[in-house]
């Protein structure tokens, strides 16, 4: 008996209380708050990164004063530091779902932090929605249903360079210079779908290097040796921009493609050597602010605008600002079709049915689309090639062969 | 045979990249008989110091003299403030100083001089690369002067008194003491030449690997590996041993392990070398009294 008037005491605390706690409608979402999750490195070698999140938070600023935020709620977005390092994300991102219940993650960045998380919030339940890392294995809703990528992977970036080497070149002699992870092998696996039973053909030498070594002069040196006339450069920015100078030095003039990871003008191209760079290949899907020919783009202005608002001061030249606005639109267009019901289940189905939306910062004739057997929303890239000061993009929108 | 020949000079200059770092080892060890391994980091610091120098309108030699005597200075400090306490604490509380060390600099150059990858420029001029495109100005031009380096600690260790003291300071501090030897000032000389040593290869391997902070984290494997190889109690074994991994890595990654197995082989090799002469292939084999 006693137990019993216990037991309705607490009910009826509760019921009292309940006014005054909002109610949780689904996970992560009340009558006037949604709360998002987010990870991305403020700290580290890797903090160049955290402009993005810089991004974010302002955007979802401008949502909260000026759109009164999403389906009436304010959104509460909850960015951490991770440091870049896998173990720091696991932690912040159980942080975030245990203890701030948020309603799902949104684009935490890097492939070894984001395949540390996938598992969990998989298991949970809980929409990893539009990583920001370039590896292909983030489309896979049959294993993987509440994951998602956003930018086109390295898989189809290799595919593309496949299309347009076959297209250029029918007798082109092969050779790929890789990293020995994940990321390089990526670019193996994208040429393989391209090149399909003729891989074997083109190919005449695949190297690999570790990060851990000093230079990649031997792997060069072997490249050359082996005859080929196209080479394919997966490397992160030390070893591509050490590998641009040594084709120059040992004058060896292949069709170059190199990995768009490594296509920053300040920190490859320009410590290579400007002039050694000319004629390189690789590919794009964003605009870049920096390209006299966006100045009147009705995008870019639109993009400046709201950075001039809302994050004055801040270099515009950075590229992560615009990656930033970009997938901030693909995950507007998610709300707007998610309208009233904001629980994970319809957030994660309308995710996997994007409809055409404008990204603005995209390359034109560039889309964004999702079907539930396809996580891959961005598979088009335009090639651009380095003149000797700039990028120039050329030829048409390039579509990778699809997962 | 072109590719052979090829592989086989760019070998040397990888080589003369971990020689040059492997007798900054030599040095400290020489001085302290403790192998410092923040050597890499204190090198790559001091890389970011001639560059901010160049940058701010030094030329180049200059900044090269002004970046050799701050490191001395900034590594006999180190010395003087953090290892001295320690002087007779257990060699795994000097690691544990050697570890943070290198997690210092690491952070602190990528905290004032961002991760962005940074050219360093060569004194020996840009050109053409020399004999038939083998081998660029400046890994010839390195290499001399990692020989120069090499000498002149030869000579140091072999013919001055404070070179004699120095290696007396570490081999046996009680018993230098009481011969008059001021140890403490020693070892503070031993960490100051090795930063100096350090900035020396740091300069002439940036304009090869590009200035970053995790610059030396590779190169460092490597120097270790050729100085145990050579022998890190003789400067000219570690040099040798350095050319000799450089050699062995490219080699064996282009002909026969293939490039995954490249550090493996080199590991495998000292490893061998270690059971088989562990003092190294130059090395002396040092008895002394317990």
């Amino acid at each position: 008996m006693r137990r019993r008037t216990l037991l309705t005491g607490i009910g009826s605390t509760a019921l009292l209380a309940t006014p005054h706690i909002a109610k949780a409608q689904w996970p992560g979402v009340t009558k006037d708050e949604i709360k998002i999750g987010h990870t991305i490195p403020y700290s580290g070698p890797a903090s160049a990164y955290g402009v993005i999140g810089q991004f974010h938070t302002a955007w979802f600023k401008m949502v909260n004063e000026t759109m009164g935020g999403i389906a009436g709620r304010k959104v509460n977005f909850i960015t951490l530091d991770d440091g870049y390092l896998p173990p720091k994300t696991v932690e912040q991102v159980r942080r975030l779902v245990e203890q701030e219940g948020v309603s799902f993650m949104f684009s935490p960045l890097g492939t070894a932090n984001n395949t540390a998380i996938q598992k969990y919030l998989n298991q949970k339940k809980v929409p990893q929605l539009f990583v920001a890392t370039g590896a292909d294995k983030w489309g896979n809703p049959k294993e993987f249903p509440w994951t998602m990528g956003w930018q086109p992977s390295y898989r189809t970036e290799a595919q593309i360079y496949a299309k347009y080497m076959r297209k250029e070149k029918p007798n082109a002699k092969l050779a790929v210079l890789y990293q020995n992870d994940d990321f390089g092998k990526d670019y193996l696996i994208g040429l393989k779908d391209a090149l399909g039973a003729d891989y074997a053909k083109f190919m005449v030498k695949e190297v690999s290097y570790e990060v851990t070594d000093a230079t990649i002069d031997s792997q060069a040196v072997t490249l050359q040796s082996s005859g080929a006339d196209v080479l394919v450069t997966a490397a992160t920015p030390k070893f591509a921009a050490q590998m641009i100078r040594k084709v120059a030095d040992m004058n060896w003039k292949p069709l170059h493609f190199l990995t768009n990871v490594s296509a920053s003008v300040g920190s490859v191209i320009k410590p290579a050597g400007a002039e050694k760079a000319v004629g390189i290949i690789t590919s794009a899907y964003i605009k870049d602010s920096t390209d006299p020919r966006w100045k009147d783009d009705p995008g870019i202005k639109t993009w400046r605008t709201f950075m001039d608002k809302w994050l004055p001061g801040a270099d515009q030249t950075d590229g992560g600002y615009l990656a930033g606005y970009g997938v901030d639109q693909t995950l507007m267009q998610v709300f707007k079709q998610c309208g009233n019901d904001l629980s994970r289940e319809n957030i994660m189905q309308q995710a996997a049915n994007i409809q055409p939306h404008d990204c603005a910062v995209l390359l034109p004739g560039i889309g964004v689309n999702t079907t539930p057997t396809n996580f891959h929303p961005i598979r088009q890239m335009q090639l651009t090639k380095w003149s000797g000061s700039s990028w120039e993009l050329f030829g048409d929108i390039i579509e990778g062969t699809g997962a | 045979m072109d590719g052979l020949l090829h592989q086989l000079i760019s070998g040397i200059a990888s080589g003369g990249i971990y020689a040059s770092v492997a007798l900054a080892l030599v040095m400290i060890y020489q001085a302290t008989h403790h192998v410092n391994f923040a050597q890499g980091e204190m090198a790559m610091f001091s890389t970011y110091i001639a560059l901010t120098l160049i940058q701010a309108g030094v030329p180049y030699w200059a900044a090269f003299c002004i970046t050799v005597p701050i490191s001395f200075a900034m590594g006999a400090v180190i010395q003087r403030v953090l290892m001295e306490p320690l002087a007779k604490a257990p060699i795994l509380a000097s690691v544990g100083v050697f570890i943070g060390l290198l997690l210092m600099f690491n952070s602190v150059a990528g905290w004032i001089f961002t991760y962005t990858l940074k050219p360093f420029p060569t004194p020996f001029g840009e050109g053409k690369p020399l004999f038939g495109g083998f081998i660029s100005r400046h890994e010839l031009g390195s290499t001399a002067i990692t020989l120069v380096v090499l000498l002149s600690i030869w000579a140091f260790f072999r013919f001055t008194r404070l070179g004699l003291a120095m290696r007396a300071a570490a081999f046996n501090p009680v018993s230098s003491r009481l011969v008059g030897v001021p140890v403490n000032k020693m070892l503070a000389l031993g960490w100051g030449l090795a930063a100096s040593i350090g900035a020396i290869a740091g300069m002439m391997v940036a304009p090869v690997i590009f200035l970053d902070p995790n610059m030396m984290a590779g190169v460092l494997l490597y120097a270790f590996a050729g100085a145990l190889l050579g022998g890190i109690t003789n400067p000219l074994g570690a040099v040798i041993g350095g050319f000799i991994v450089g050699i062995i890595e490219n080699l064996g990654g282009a002909y026969v392990v293939g490039t995954e197995l490249k550090l493996t082989t080199a590991l495998f090799i000292i490893v061998v070398v270690l059971t088989v002469k562990p003092a190294g292939l130059f090395g002396k084999t040092v008895v002394s009294r317990v």
